[in-house]
């Protein structure tokens, strides 16, 4: 984002904060329960893209992370009804796993990071259809009750409605945009972009290079913890496929969707992805190939994403070159 | 004069290619000197182990006296040891003066701070402006580094060498693909940066002008090996050098 943009930076943000604010108020319950799938997605592609436009690594396997995050917030909430503490939980349990498998895989750069987090997020896949003592097999976690934020001393908030749960994610995806902000355009932001422009001359600055990957990859898979955190209190459920690696595809969808170079792109790109799909689904059943057709001229088409489009191509043509 | 730099049989092979065939040399503090040497003498290999980019075969490096041969590069530039590279290594879609920022950061330890602000760190904000105005880029602190010309990144390459405050700089051919006028600034800038910033630099060159120019220690190598060393003039009347320079002007 240039510093034309700089300016009405406050204002798009406010006028953000406003819509999630009254959402449920001016739509419908299907609206509301949409708004959460893309808000959802939306801190899955941010953080993904943490990873991917920011440090220049391609994972293809956060829905392990994504899953590690939904069946661990899944188990507390069986054992104790607390909301807060179940997404919590399930933002740490990704996290530990992203570090640990992370270790591994930021040894390497490219199509062999890839391949490496796809394998990895697929052994999680596995896990999650074999390990049935904990994770239910293939009926997964059922019975996950959509638990109160207990405030100690002042009672409790519950969320017995979709309308009052879409508040808890979009506080959280607020929560997990300011972070993310912040994030970016720290020095951490800028050394993990300087990474994604020249490993060898980071290197060559005096920086541990695969630690800041490390961190990176930790990064989005806290973001993908909390995505998947999320899920369990508003479907009651957990199952093996939410692992699979087509899960994986959607942060890298919506993020190539509304572009990975610019800070909004993943958060348009996944509003975007689930507007075009429930269109697509009114008129017909085989809405993936039109999906993958319409994906195919978005990414070809806005080279730079949707984002890109908007703001250095289709705002100057309207408001005049600066 | 302490050795800043000192290497004791050194050796690399890739594969059948002895790339470094046992190379013993000592870079003193504070002396401009060049190496040079025919393509595929194991000029930039030497500064690729040197620098830590390679791990060596066989031999030792000291570096102030310690001994860093199994030193990762990164830990070797925070003691002081930097470098350019050959081809043009710079952060293209970075500013101009994010490029130069982030080694500033990193020689102050900042660049781990996830939730501070990039323009909240001042002091080094106020550093990467004073490279970038010795390196005469002032006014493009804020040009994406990579639609700047050829020259210029090459500028920028050699403030982004100079940021970690080096006591070693390693230059990979700083001049190459530069016009006759671009040379001569960026000659200028290496010449003013040794005088200035108390870096002592190591430049690998082709052209012989530049060279004999610029440097007060000439090292000559070829096939993996010092043939030569001394003063420019002892390395002009050099019967060996001129052989293996036959037909140019040395």
């Amino acid at each position: 984002m240039g510093d034309r943009y700089a300016r009405a930076f406050p204002l798009v943000a406010g006028a953000f904060v406003a819509l999630l604010a009254v959402l449920p108020w001016v739509a419908g319950r299907y609206t509301v329960y949409l708004a959460i799938q893309i808000l959802i997605l939306a801190i899955f592609a941010l953080g993904f893209n943490v990873l991917f436009g920011y440090t220049g690594l391609l994972s293809f396997g956060q829905a392990g992370f994504f899953a590690v995050g939904a069946y661990a917030c899944g188990k507390i909430l069986l054992a104790t009804p607390h909301l807060l503490l179940g997404l919590l939980g399930g933002v740490v349990a990704a996290g530990v796993a992203a570090l640990v498998l992370g270790v591994l895989s930021v040894r390497h750069t490219r199509i062999y990071f890839s391949m490496l987090t796809l394998a990895f997020g697929m052994m999680i896949y596995s896990i999650a259809w074999k390990w049935r003592d904990f994770t239910g097999g293939d009926d997964g976690l059922v019975g996950i009750p959509r638990a109160p934020i207990v405030l100690p001393g002042l009672g409790s908030l519950t969320f017995a409605t979709v309308e009052r749960y879409y508040y808890v994610v979009a506080a959280a995806a607020l929560l997990a945009m300011w972070v993310a902000w912040r994030l970016v355009h720290s020095p951490l932001g800028l050394t993990l972009q300087a990474i994604r422009d020249s490993e060898s001359r980071v290197d060559f600055a005096g920086i541990p290079v695969r630690r800041y990957r490390l961190a990176a990859f930790t990064v989005a898979g806290l973001y993908a913890g909390l995505a998947g955190a999320l899920l369990p209190p508003l479907e009651n459920t957990v199952t093996p496929p939410i692992a699979h690696w087509s899960t994986s595809a959607e942060p890298v969808l919506a993020t190539l969707i509304g572009g990975m170079t610019s800070f909004t792109g993943p958060i348009v790109g996944a509003a975007l992805f689930f507007i075009i799909k429930d269109i697509i689904v009114r008129f017909t059943e085989h809405w993936l190939i039109w999906y993958g057709a319409i994906v195919i001229v978005l990414v070809l088409g806005f080279r730079g994403g949707v984002v890109r489009m908007v703001t250095d191509h289709l705002l100057p043509r309207i408001l005049g070159r600066p | 004069m302490t050795d800043l730099l000192r290497v004791d049989g050194l050796h690399k092979r890739f594969g059948e290619l002895r790339a470094i065939d046992g190379v013993d040399l000592a870079l003193p503090a504070g002396r401009l000197t060049a190496i040079i040497g025919p393509n595929g003498a194991g000029k930039s290999t030497f500064i690729n182990l040197a620098t830590g980019a390679l791990a060596a075969d066989r031999g030792r490096i000291w570096f102030k006296g310690e001994d860093v041969t199994r030193l990762p590069a990164h830990r070797r530039v925070r003691r002081g040891l930097s470098r350019s590279f050959q081809i043009m290594n710079i952060f293209p879609r970075l500013t101009v003066l994010e490029n130069v920022l982030v080694p500033v950061l990193a020689r102050r330890g900042r660049t781990g701070r996830p939730l501070a602000r990039v323009e909240a760190q001042r002091e080094a904000v106020g550093e990467a402006e004073r490279i970038l105005v010795a390196v005469g880029l002032g006014d493009r602190r804020n040009h994406p580094a990579g639609i700047l010309a050829h020259g210029d990144q090459r500028l920028l390459e050699l403030g982004i060498a100079v940021a970690p405050g080096p006591e070693l700089c390693f230059l990979d051919e700083p001049s190459s693909g530069l016009t006759p006028v671009e040379r001569a600034v960026v000659l200028d800038l290496i010449r003013k940066l040794a005088g200035e910033r108390r870096t002592t630099f190591v430049v690998v060159e082709h052209d012989m002008d530049v060279v004999f120019s610029l440097s007060e220690w000439i090292v000559v190598m070829n096939r993996g090996r010092v043939l030569a060393q001394g003063p420019p003039e002892a390395i002009r009347a050099n019967r060996e050098v001129r052989e293996i320079y036959l037909g140019e002007e040395v």
